[in-house]
């Protein structure tokens, strides 16, 4: 049965993760409200503004019910903005957070939008082809805790991490055709 | 696990200037003249904010001729916020918007707003690694800045004014063109093209796509929840409000009833939850009464 997959739907590139999603196999629902989450398998937190997101989720109670669906075993995985939204600690900020991965996140970490930019990683884990990953004024994750997978960096800044059912990527792979991304996610879920 | 030099990766590419505006999506850009008041849009949960030196309706009032801002106060702003700072250079200013790429401003709205400096030509905007956001009020215009560069599109609106009624105008003209392409032969695309006066290529990839190829938010008009969400229910991807947050009457509780009208542009009982105790409005100006000379949709060839 096909994995049953929500992209959090507030603000953000909503429409480019359910559309991924479903090339990676996936069931997809837009969640606005925290009811929809209760039989979900996974969430998506999109690429958009974490502190645009970060408020809205506080306001519509997101903060509290996400960590409450992920002990009940749903898996989160947060690009972007959602890497932020994930991470423990937030460099610099006392935003809330989701704290679903031991780690710490740095914004806007590569500089502002002309130092944007696109680049093959090598990901051995999802098959000899790079990945073509795409940051927008991209976040990093600084350091992280024991029990958290680095699974790729640019230069020493770590851009692709998870943690049990939860994934982080700072860079965007919804913009692109190639599905391995989602589907590793997917993968993740599958696990018990 | 695998590691990459940095600074091997391709900046200014199509991908990532586009990008930048679908991160943007389903958010409301606020027109802001200080870093306290773009400290009040943030706080309000703005997606990013235009950094100006007079919000459209003073402009308007103070008529004369409208240019970029002084680098002093994009530069201040951009120090007080982490959201994106966009600012706004006269149509056809490619040197304007040089020094705002200089700056580091993270989008270059290429304005009707300000007195055009090129009354021909709009900015080759793809020989910038910034992105540019650029006015249209019909698809052929639309897709004439694309094909100049321009990775996101706003229907124009009449800024300034308060008044909505030109801002669902350009919409719905864009859908309304958008969808009758889709029914169109594609024998009959070329003729399209030429009464559109639109790029062929970008024409053919409109009607493959059936949206356009960028994400377009609406803007010119915008004052209250229901305006942002009216936009939205017609297919805008987000809303930019110019005048009509800080020349409102509380313009932090306005800022935030927007964002969440936006948000929830499908729930009713949503938008009249955020529409109440917001205080007045900006006082709105009647189309027809302005001058034709001081129309600001018409600017942009």
């Amino acid at each position: 049965m096909a994995p049953r997959v929500g992209v959090l739907d507030l603000q953000g590139d909503v429409a480019e993760h359910v559309e991924a999603l479903q090339r990676a196999g996936a069931e997809t629902f837009r969640i606005k409200r925290v009811e929809q989450l209760a039989d979900l398998d996974g969430l998506v937190i999109p690429g958009g503004e974490s502190t645009a997101i970060g408020k809205l989720m506080t306001r519509y109670g997101f903060m509290d019910a996400i960590p409450r669906e992920a002990r009940r075993g749903m898996g989160v995985y947060g690009t972007c903005a959602g890497l932020i939204l994930v991470a423990t600690e937030i460099d610099g900020s006392s935003q809330p957070r989701l704290g679903l991965i031991d780690m710490v996140a740095k914004r806007n970490a590569f500089g502002r939008q002309r130092e944007s930019f696109e680049i093959d990683l090598d990901l051995p884990e999802l098959g000899k082809e790079p990945v073509r990953a795409v940051f927008i004024r991209a976040p990093y994750v600084g350091s992280v805790g024991p029990g958290v997978r680095v699974l790729a960096r640019v230069g020493e800044k770590i851009v692709m991490a998870s943690a049990g059912k939860h994934l982080v990527t700072a860079f965007h792979p919804e913009l692109t055709e190639d599905p391995r991304v989602h589907r590793y996610f997917l993968d993740l879920l599958g696990k018990s | 696990m695998s590691k990459q030099e940095p600074n091997a990766g391709a900046q200014g590419t199509w991908r990532v200037k586009a990008g930048l505006a679908q991160m943007l999506k389903g958010g409301v850009i606020m027109d802001v003249t200080t870093p306290e008041q773009a400290k009040i849009a943030e706080e309000a949960g703005a997606v990013a904010v235009m950094a100006l030196e007079r919000v459209p309706a003073d402009i308007r009032a103070a008529g004369g001729v409208a240019r970029m801002a002084d680098p002093t106060i994009i530069t201040r702003i951009m120090e007080s916020v982490t959201v994106p700072v966009m600012a706004k250079a006269r149509i056809g200013h490619f040197v304007e918007a040089q020094i705002l790429e200089a700056l580091g401003a993270d989008y270059i709205d290429e304005s009707e707003v300000l007195t055009p400096a090129d009354e021909e030509h709009h900015i080759n905007k793809n020989k910038f690694k910034v992105p540019f956001v650029c006015g249209a009020r019909n698809l052929g215009e639309a897709l004439r800045r694309i094909g100049e560069g321009a990775a996101m599109v706003r229907t124009k609106g009449e800024p300034g004014t308060g008044n909505v009624v030109e801002a669902v105008r350009h919409l719905r003209t864009v859908m309304d063109e958008v969808r009758k392409l889709q029914t169109l032969d594609e024998d009959e695309l070329m003729a399209e093209a030429k009464n559109l006066g639109a790029p062929y290529e970008l024409l053919s990839e409109v009607k493959r796509l059936g949206r356009l190829p960028v994400v377009n938010f609406s803007a010119g008009g915008i004052a209250t929840p229901a305006d942002a969400a009216l936009m939205m229910q017609l297919g805008a991807d987000g809303i930019f409000v110019g005048s009509g947050i800080f020349k409102s009457r509380n313009p932090a509780a306005r800022a935030r009833a927007i964002v969440l009208a936006t948000t929830h542009y499908n729930d009713p009982k949503v938008l009249a939850e955020v529409s109440k105790d917001l205080g007045e409005a900006m006082p709105g100006i009647e189309i027809s009464k302005i001058n034709q000379a001081e129309m600001m949709q018409t600017r942009g060839w």
